[in-house]
């Protein structure tokens, strides 16, 4: 079983920990606009939700790659961008169903979470337990309540067809 | 390039339409460290301290500290350092939330408002693009609508927004800049000050990123500050129920000021305490940036709260809102003898969307109540009854005074102007013409000498002595020890206030943490000796610019209430503030004169001479 994050968020609180972690290792400053991870907060539902890459089995970033700068990290597994190939098209971009590959300005070429070899950064600056680097069966950590919303959603469908 | 400062600072002349890049006095930044410091530092060489409060002379300056925008703990905190309109004194508004490390990214360490735009104007600041907007599609929104509608105008989702409400538009003299929708820089009415500016907001939107001096050393101080912040039960309390417990503290020891300090316990703590607001209101927790104890409360209104419905609510009440915290469950619940949470949570949420301080709004509504229940207001007068305990006035008057309507417009000058037209000035409770916070002196004697020196008015965040009065280590009825200690951590806590760190981070990890933070961030090495000497030299500062405000010796003074009438039952009967033993000792141990000025000694000590 391979370790990948995971993220509770009933125990986000939006306190912005990981991005500052985060910048910190892209680029050696706290930049929350450069981190690869993002708390994104619904102020009215008092709901915060960090969310980075899941590192997708089938990873379209990959895929859509035209230089084949992104690998697969034999240790973590992580999908990771070659700076040395990355052209900076922004492909991988656009491929990503879930907006967590990201253009860097700065270097003019993609960047994307790489589980810091291991380590991850906003897992260990998370004061409240809500990322975690753990062993599970899947990284899907949204798959189950996913599942949730679409039963109701699809019953609700069909209860309105019933009626 | 600088380190934990940006290096630079923002000033905009609203009169002439003009924003400028200016590089920061590093040679300033050093001797104050920021925030607080640095912007007293400014408005000390800029403004002339005599100039109308509200008037274009007076300058608005918004201030980070090094360490806003880091990952240290709390490190979410700017300053807004004006003069106050409530109390003709140099004010020092603290707030947390998002904007002021946005403000950070963006590159500015400060912002410095000055002139008076001829229309309403909001500022857009986008790292390096600045524009001074017109505000007429945001002018007369309440503080949420202003945010979402400012992001919505500009398409730029990201923004931080910090601005007022009707209460700033309309001068309410204890108006709030409220930032991040529910985080405010609360007292003295800075939210008057930029709405006399015609400023509706200042919208931020940073991309660049703080960097520190000695990342090694950083870190490590990091892991040893947040290790012990984690640890520490005064920290864990906070996290579970936020401010709220103080609410039984403060009233064991009969120093919660209630029915505008008539007396000092409040038969109601049950019903707005900290368990009550977990078990029936809260919906969950909140941090503010970089906070890793999330003090915040996010609350919701039961369907009780429709008896409370008021006229400018279009929008969606199910979620109120955040808060209310200690101070506001006093100021709005036991102050006006109010035990209903639901009436104080609306009256809450209405000071944050009016951009109001609800520690002057209760208190100033509870000495109007007084003055009902004394038969000194009529009915014609006030427009309707306020009497102690009336749920549905607390939130009626609390609208009217955003809007200056009808008796509002009264509430609206704060007690001390309201009091004195209505002639009975003895009914206002404060210090410098602001109103007190939750702390009755006559609980704890050290209150006492710290509302009556405190620069900005009376304020419980210079030197809290509930901590020690309560602890065993000092009776709280007692006078001896109480103005050095007084001295001291107002030494203490306002170089705390320069760093850009919330205070609430000393209930938890020692200030000893906080030094090798602040040293390898801006890499220049502060001891505790230096970091104390700093507070001093700023709070002296701060007292310059007072005595050259027109303020002296007489403004360091306590209501007659507090100093000859002793309550009659609880824990504190008999007791009353021995202002006179415990002043001239402060002075002392400030090596200021008998009447309360620096000496040239202390002056040249402290490098201001």
């Amino acid at each position: 079983m391979a370790k990948s994050l995971q993220i509770i968020p009933e125990k986000c609180t939006g306190c912005m920990q990981c991005e500052l972690a985060c910048s910190w290792v892209q680029t050696g400053m706290f930049q929350p606009s450069r981190s690869l991870i993002r708390v994104n907060i619904f102020d009215e539902q008092a709901s915060y939700a960090p969310y980075t890459c899941f590192q997708c089995d089938e990873a379209w970033c990959m895929t859509a790659c035209p230089v084949n700068a992104i690998s697969i990290d034999s240790d973590t597994g992580a999908k990771v961008v070659g700076d040395a190939n990355c052209v900076g098209c922004g492909l991988c971009t656009i491929a990503c169903p879930f907006g967590t590959v990201f253009y860097n300005p700065d270097t003019q070429k993609a960047f994307k979470c790489d589980l810091c070899d291991g380590n991850p950064a906003c897992a260990v600056a998370c004061p409240t337990g809500a990322i975690e680097y753990t062993e599970s069966e899947s990284a899907d950590w949204l798959g189950g309540w996913a599942e949730k919303v679409n039963a109701s959603y699809l019953q609700s469908i069909e209860g309105g067809n019933a009626a | 390039m600088t380190h934990g400062w940006a290096g630079h600072i923002l000033r905009v002349d609203l009169s002439r339409g003009k924003a400028t890049k200016e590089p920061l006095r590093l040679d300033w930044a050093e001797e104050y460290i920021g925030g607080r410091g640095l912007a007293a530092r400014y408005l000390y060489e800029e403004m002339d301290p005599s100039a109308d409060a509200l008037g274009p002379d007076n300058k608005l300056i918004m201030a980070t500290g090094p360490l806003t925008g880091t990952n240290a703990s709390c490190g979410s905190r700017y300053m807004v350092v004006t003069k106050g309109p409530l109390t003709g004194a140099i004010t020092t508004s603290n707030s947390g939330g998002h904007w002021g490390p946005e403000l950070k990214f963006a590159g500015y360490d400060m912002v410095i408002v000055e002139g008076r735009a001829d229309r309403p104007c909001y500022l857009l600041v986008d790292d390096d693009r600045v524009e001074i907007r017109d505000a007429s599609g945001v002018w007369g929104k309440v503080v949420s609508e202003t945010e979402d509608a400012i992001r919505d105008e500009t398409g730029m989702p990201g923004l931080r927004v910090a601005g007022i409400g009707p209460a700033g538009e309309n001068l309410v003299r204890f108006a709030c800049i409220v930032n991040d929708k529910h985080r405010a820089a609360g007292r003295s009415g800075v939210g008057a000050v930029m709405g006399s500016k015609n400023l509706k907001a200042i919208a931020v939107r940073g991309n660049q990123g703080v960097r520190v001096a000695r990342p090694v050393d950083y870190m490590s101080a990091i892991w040893s500050y947040h290790e012990h912040l984690a640890e520490s039960p005064g920290r864990q309390g906070l996290t579970e129920l936020g401010t709220a417990p103080t609410v039984d503290l403060v009233n064991t020891f009969g120093g919660l000021p209630t029915r505008n300090f008539t007396a000092g316990q409040f038969e109601g703590t049950e019903a707005i305490n900290g368990d009550s607001i977990k078990e029936n209101w809260l919906i969950a927790n909140k941090a503010c940036f970089a906070c890793n104890i999330a003090c915040g409360r996010v609350t919701q209104v039961s369907p009780n709260a429709d008896q409370y419905m008021v006229n400018m609510h279009p929008r969606n009440w199910k979620v109120a809102g955040e808060g209310p915290e200690y101070e506001n469950l006093w100021s709005l619940g036991a102050d006006c003898g109010v035990d209903d949470m639901d009436a104080i949570v609306m009256a809450n949420y209405l000071c944050n969307d009016l951009g109001m301080d609800p520690i002057s709004m209760g208190a100033t509504l509870a000495a109007a109540m007084e003055m009902y229940e004394r038969g000194l207001l009529s009915d014609e007068q006030t427009g309707m009854a306020l009497r102690f305990g009336d749920g549905k006035a607390l939130v009626a008057m609390t609208e009217a005074t955003g809007f200056r309507e009808g008796f509002g417009d009264e509430l609206a000058e704060g007690s001390k102007r309201m009091t004195e037209k209505f002639e009975h000035p003895e009914y206002f409770m404060g210090v410098k013409g602001q109103e007190f916070p939750a702390y009755d002196p006559r609980g704890f004697q050290g209150m006492g000498v710290a509302y009556a020196t405190c620069n900005r008015g009376a304020c419980h965040l210079r030197a809290w002595t509930p901590g020690i009065e309560t602890s065993g280590e000092h009776d709280p009825h007692a006078t001896e020890g109480k103005s050095v200690w007084v001295a001291e951590e107002q030494n203490r806590t306002t170089a705390h206030d320069a760093t850009g760190i919330c205070m609430f981070t000393t209930a938890g990890a020692p200030l000893d943490d906080l030094i090798p933070v602040l040293s390898a961030a801006t890499g220049v090495d502060y001891t505790m000796d230096d970091f104390v000497h700093i507070g001093e030299r700023i709070w002296n500062i701060e007292r310059l610019w007072n005595l050259k405000a027109g303020l002296t010796a007489a403004d360091d003074t306590l209501p007659k209430r507090l100093m000859e009438e002793a309550h009659k039952e609880g824990p504190s009967a008999g007791v009353t503030v021995d202002l006179d033993a415990m002043l001239p000792d402060y002075y002392a141990a400030r090596g200021w004169t008998a009447d309360g000025r620096p000496t040239t000694e202390k002056l040249m000590e402290l490098g201001l001479a």
